[in-house]
Order: C-alpha cells, then structure tokens, then sequence
C-alpha cells in the first residue's frame, strides 16, 4: 500500500515538475548551471564569438586584432571570432535578439545596466565569483598560459560595478569618466579665469555673457566671430542629469530597483537646463551633432564628452573629423561642472565584459580564459592608450610602461597626444570622486529617461510651449508609459508580461489539467475502496 | 430595349472608367499639407503630411520603444521619418508603396529635414516612387527641393571609400567626383546592411571607377545653423541603395 502511494506521488510529481518547468519559461530549455571543469581538454577545438566596441577609431580593432592572435597563440585549440560594434545599445539590442535563439556571443563588451536585462534569462549570464576564485582558472590561476591578474590587482571601484545583488556578472574592461573639453582662449576673451574645479554657475554665466554679447552686423557672433555659437554642449543627456542629481544628493534610483528620478529636484534642474536652452546657451547632441566638432570650428566653449572620446577634441586632434573648418585654439581639460567644488562628483563609466553561459562547460572555460586575457597588461595598456581610458588595474597603472606614457604628455600628436593624457589623468586623479547608479531589470530604461527628460524640455521650449508643473507631470507620465516603468517592480524584477501563451502550450496544459484530475480521482477513489476493505476487514 | 441596354453599357463603361482611374499621389486629405506646405513650415511646426513608403531603415527596441526610420515620398517630394515609434509589428506593414498620415514635428538635423514624435496611421493606396535622376543638380540650389526623394545619379567617379569605425560592419563613407567637385555619400548600414549585395558591391569599388548611383537624398552639413537654417547644397549625403559600375 505505501509503495503504491510513493508510486502515486511520484507520478504526479513527474508530471507536475515538467509542467512548473514549461511555463517557466515558454517552452525554453534552461542551460545547466556552469561548474568550472577540472581540466581544460586542449585537444578539443572550441570557436568562442566575442562581440567588441570601439569609438570608430581604427587603433582598437588592431589592438583586439592583436589581443586575439596573441591569445590564440597560446591557446591553439580556441579561435576567437570578433564582431565590432560602435555603439553599446547595437549591441544590448543584437544580445536582446539572440537571447531566444541561444544566438549569443560567448564574450561580449557590455555595460552592467544591460547585463541586468540579459539576466531576465535563466542561467544566461555567468556568474563570475567561482571561476574568479578557481585555483587553477581563476584569475592569476595556476594553469594560465600567460600573466594573468590576480584579483586583488583588479580597481575594487571597478571591480564592484560589475556585481548584481552582490554576485559578479562582469568584468571591468575599461574606465572613462566625463571631461569638460574647453576653448579656453574664448573663455579669457570673455573677461573670464578658467577655475580648476568649474562649477555649473561659471560654465553658465560664462555661455550666457557669450550669447548676450549677440552679433555684429555681418551676423556673426560677436564672441567668436563665427554664424553658429551654441557656448555649451553636453553630449550625454542621460548623464548630464544623473551627474546634476548625483551631486545634489537627490534621488534618481537604488539598490531596491525603486526609480525615484520624478522628483522636484529634478523639476528645478530641468527648469535651470531649459532656461539656458532658451537663450541658446546651451544645446545637446541630439540637436547639434558631435560637440567635439562644434569646439574644434569655434563655435562652442564648453564641449562634455566621455574622457574615451579625447582624441576628437583638438583642432589638432588625431581623430579632429572636421580639419578643413577647424580653428586654432588653446584647449582645456577639467572635471564636469560641480555644485560643491569640495566634494566632486563624476561618472564612472566605460566597457565591462560579462560571459554568456554554454551548453559546453569547455567553452564557457575558453571564453573566460579570453576574457581574462583581456586584462593582461599588453591589452589593458595598448587599449588605454588608444584614448582617454585608463585601465581597470592596478598591475598596468603601476607598471613602468605606463607610468613612461602618462609622463609623455605632448611629445607628439598621436600616442601621446596630451588632451588624451589629460583626459586619462582626470580620471586617476579622481577614482574615489566616482560614482555609479544601480544596477537592476530597468535601469537601462530609467537611464535613457533620465536624458529624454532633458530632450522634451529642450523641444518644448523650441516649439514654444510653456515648461512649468502641468509640462513635467505631462512628461513624466509620458515617460513612464513610453518606456513602462510601471511595469518594473521595486526589486528590480519585470512584472512584465511575456504574453499569452501560444495555442499548442495551452492544449498541453490543458491535457495535463485533465490527466492530473484523473490521477486525483483515481487517488480518491482508491481511498475511499481501501477505508471500505479495512472496514470489511 | 435597346436603349436600356446602351444605357447599361454607358453606365458599365462609365463606372469602370472611375474604377480604374489612376490613383492621384498628390491628392490630400483635408488638413493635411502638401509637399509644398511641408517645405515653407518652419522648423519645430506641427506638420500633417500623407506620402508613400519608399524605404525603411531597420526597427530596434530602445529600451522596450519600437524605433524606426523610414523614407517618404509623394508626386512632388520627399520626407523622413526619424525615430517614428512604432512596434515591429506595425514596422512590419509598412512596405514599400504603402501610404501614410503622418503628423510629428519638423526639424533639421544638420541640414537634413525630419519629422520626429511622429504618430502615423496607414491609409488606403499605393505608390513607388521611381529614382529621379539629378545628376544634373548636382552643385546647384535646386537640389535642395529634392532631399529626402529617390534619387539616381550618372556617370560618378569612385574617389575613395571609408569605413566608420575602420572595419566593415557599420556604415561605409563613399566620395564620388563629378565636375571636379566631390561629393560624400553614404551606405547607411541600418538601411542595407554588412550582408547585403549592394554593401558588399560598394566595398569592391576602387579609385577611379564610374558608377551609376541610386539612393534617398539624405543630407549631413556639418556647419549647418539651426538659427539662420542655410543649407549647402553640396552636403548632400545620399544613402545608396544602388550602384552600377560602367
């Protein structure tokens, strides 16, 4: 009798599992949680994909190129096959599309806000803490082929960016922070002294001045002598307004995945953007282009751009993409504007690499052992150099070579052209002024929000609408509904529908539903014969 | 009875007559704008406007917001939409030829005309868009009144090309000679992609060739002023969409 009910409960118990299982997650099949192999079977071919960034600076793909040959020719058995991209939302929406199809690379550049989306997968994302920590494979292990870093020569700033709810998902690769690039001979004909640390009123008074002084009768701008002037551009939107709250204390987002962005303090900064786009003072990249362009013809004083984009800013920059129409004049790095000059605030931000998960525990260990690679001192240092990044160890920040780099300042306009070296300085000199906002299922969206908030204040006020209260409630509701921010729970999970289920899932369920009810009136039914038996007995 | 019958046949012809007539693509809706309307709007105008699909640059998610971009055309000019958000399923039904209401803002964006926070419904009719050839306008004023249009050119010489970004997969940067003036134009990678004949076709070409040009006579003018809304001519950055070598 016990046995048959074991049997019976087990019966149900295998028909209940599949069924938890398939609506799950749709019909998809969960790749098996990743455990680090003992051994690394180097007769076994494996081809891993890594999915790359660069800032359309040819320099990078040579370095991957070269990463890439100098990893494989350690490793023989594993062919890396690169795909560049030039923009990080490429490739979040690329990972977004291959998600279903198990279509993903095995390495990819990435930023942790969209690895919190890649997670809404089971077991899609690897966990980095085991590998890290393997004696053998983990960083600086003992069955590496080539210097690896060990953990502790990892930033710990860095190295923390890359964890979600405490567990590693990423890698840093990579970090910049924001650079204020300045015309500082414009400043000075203007009656000012650049400070060293700017604040916003400076930078503001200062566009301000420049625009009021209006044009002269050839309809050129008096204060540069050219038709177009817009004195302040800041490329990032998104980061302009979460560097202002940041600063402010105010809240934006945290920990809990609660998005506290719609908050009065926003309103009054919104309200001070938009008084300045008004008198043309201030515009952004999505209206006028590339700032680095708009400094190097003289028509803006105050470009902020990505210190990972200072070999455009120069009108004898490497990368200057408008030469013919640029103008000589003396360029200036600082930190972004801060309203508390003695506690500075600024962005850290910059490429991480995080490894999709595999059927084959051997590739996902040779997509580690590359991804590694990566932050061997050849790579962090070659790449670094290719712009105003620095690298995300201590092992390259204190190696010789890069101390020789960083004291070359200006011996030539390439590889140690000096704005890059500047930019990259900023950035060591203020790794503890850096801060970063959570990271959870919906931070992404919140981020862009954070810069289309500043995009409808600019375009309301171009179409000659009135920004007051009624404008903000209207655009925050605007923006919660455009990009359903209702739909994000506080902790961070999507209460987002996958939708109805398809017509064959139903019908399954269905005949489960019917095979179940079987089984349970066969159960009861059983029951109720066995009490009659014992009480014939 | 005869008579009847005439009258029958009269009416049989009459009504086929209208069935077949040819579709007017420069007909409007009340309250909407004619090409010509569009172009005098000023910038940051509320615009209405009714044209034809001719292409469609491919459809992302920002963030869980369907974005597109998508070339319009009527009997008289162009238009683009920029950003249009939309889901991939209505991405979907706008196929070459289909005809749209559209009603968004106008805008430049160095010197190239857009609508943006655009909402659009499909409207009964269709019409593609031959490409016009304005070889011809190249260097004049008059090529201004085609942006945005299906174009063609003749007889350009291949001056070199570029990729953005240093290696294949985003767009590639094409200068053409004519005249003895050069020109930039564009395989905008959304439009047709690293995979498509016509990127590959574009990477083959070498210094000197002579190239029949196709294309939507996009425009990038780098000096641009949004303030006085002056713009060059010769930035025309046409996105090719076909190219023949002589």
């Amino acid at each position: 009798m016990i046995i048959k009910r074991i049997a019976s409960f087990l019966l149900l118990a295998t028909m209940l599992l599949p069924l938890i299982a398939f609506v799950g997650c749709h019909g998809q099949k969960i790749l098996p949680e990743f455990s680090v192999p003992e051994e690394f079977d180097t007769s076994k071919q494996y081809e891993i994909v890594f999915w790359s960034k660069n800032e359309s600076n040819p320099t990078q793909n040579a370095i991957y190129d070269k990463a890439i040959a100098d990893f494989e020719a350690l490793y023989p058995n594993i062919k890396v096959v690169k795909k560049v991209y030039t923009d990080y939302k490429d490739i979040f929406n690329d990972v977004i599309t291959n998600l279903p199809q198990r279509t993903t690379p095995n390495v990819c550049i990435t930023y942790p806000d969209h690895i919190a989306t890649y997670m809404q997968g089971e077991n899609v994302i690897l966990p980095l803490d085991e590998l890290m920590a393997d004696s053998k494979f983990g960083l600086g292990g003992s069955e590496i082929k080539f210097d690896s870093v060990g953990a502790d020569e990892i930033i710990p700033e860095f190295l923390n960016e890359g964890k979600i709810g405490g567990v590693q998902y990423a890698l840093p690769y990579m970090r910049s922070t924001e650079a204020c690039y300045i015309n500082e001979d414009l400043v000075e004909k203007l009656g000012f002294t650049l400070p060293e640390i700017l604040t916003w009123d400076f930078i503001f008074e200062v566009s301000e001045y420049a625009m009021s002084l209006g044009k002269d009768e050839n309809g050129k701008y008096i204060a540069n002598g050219k038709e177009v002037l817009i004195p302040f551009i800041y490329k990032s939107t998104d980061n302009m307004m979460i560097s202002m709250l940041e600063q402010l204390g105010a809240p934006y987002s945290n920990d809990q995945g609660e998005m506290l962005l719609f908050n009065d303090t926003t309103k009054d900064v919104l309200t001070e953007i938009g008084s300045h786009i008004s008198t043309g003072a201030f515009s952004t990249f999505a209206k006028v282009s590339y700032p680095a362009d708009m400094l190097n013809m003289g028509q803006c004083i105050f470009a902020i751009d990505s210190t990972a984009g200072a070999t455009w800013m120069g009108y004898d920059s490497p990368l200057n993409d408008v030469k013919d129409s640029s103008v000589p004049y003396e360029i200036a790095v600082r930190a972004i504007p801060q309203y508390d000059t003695q506690n500075p605030k600024m962005i850290s931000q910059g490429p991480s690499l995080c490894i999709f998960n595999k059927e084959d525990s051997g590739e996902v260990l040779a997509s580690w052992l590359f991804a590694q690679f990566l932050l061997t001192n050849e790579v962090q240092i070659a790449y670094s150099q290719t712009e105003g990044y620095i690298p995300v160890t201590s092992k390259a920040h204190n190696s010789t070579e890069y101390q020789d780099y960083l004291s070359r300042a200006g011996e030539d306009n390439e590889l140690y052209y000096d704005v890059k070296i500047d930019a990259a300085k900023l950035m060591l000199n203020n790794i503890e002024n850096t801060f970063t906002t959570s990271v959870f299922n919906g931070s992404s969206a919140l981020r862009n929000v954070a810069g289309e908030l500043i995009e409808e204040t600019r375009k309301a006020i171009e179409r000659k609408q009135t920004v007051n209260d009624a404008f903000f409630e209207r655009t925050f509701n605007k923006m919660v509904s455009l990009y359903k921010l209702d739909q994000f729970s506080d902790d961070g999970l999507s209460k987002q529908s996958l939708g109805e289920l398809p017509t064959e899932s139903k019908m399954l369920l269905g005949t489960l539903g019917v095979v179940w009810l079987g089984l349970g009136a066969y159960y009861v039914l059983h029951a109720i014969k066995s009490r009659k038996k014992r009480i014939n007995y | 009875m005869k008579k009847i019958i005439c009258l029958a046949l009269v009416l049989i012809m009459t009504l086929s007559f209208v069935a077949c007539e040819k579709e007017d693509i420069n007909k409007k809706s009340e309250g909407v704008m004619t090409w010509q309307e569009y172009n005098a709007a000023a910038l940051n105008d509320e615009v209405t406007i009714e044209a034809y699909v001719q292409g469609k640059q491919g459809w992302w998610s920002d963030n869980g917001v369907g974005k597109a971009t998508i070339y319009l055309q009527d009997g008289v000019g162009g238009y683009l939409l920029y950003d249009l958000h939309c889901s991939e399923e209505e991405y979907g039904k706008l196929v070459e030829g289909t005809k749209v209401r559209v009603t968004g803002y106008k805008v430049a964006y160095k010197g190239e005309y857009e609508i943006i926070d655009a909402t659009f419904e499909i409207l009964e009719g269709s019409y593609v868009a031959p490409a016009t050839d304005i070889t011809s306008k190249l260097g004049t004023a008059d090529i201004l009144n085609c942006q945005n249009m299906k174009v063609a050119f003749k007889g350009l010489t291949v001056v070199g090309i570029e990729y953005q970004g240093g290696a294949r997969g985003k767009d590639i940067y094409v200068t053409f000679s004519y005249n003895g003036a050069n020109y930039d134009f564009c395989v905008e990678s959304y439009l047709t992609g690293a995979d498509s004949d016509l990127y590959k076709a574009v990477e083959a070409l070498k210094a000197g060739d002579v190239v029949d040009v196709e294309g939507f006579a996009y425009w990038y003018d780098s000096a641009y002023d949004a303030e006085t809304n002056v713009v060059n001519p010769n930035a025309i950055n046409t996105h090719i969409t076909g190219i023949t070598v002589k």
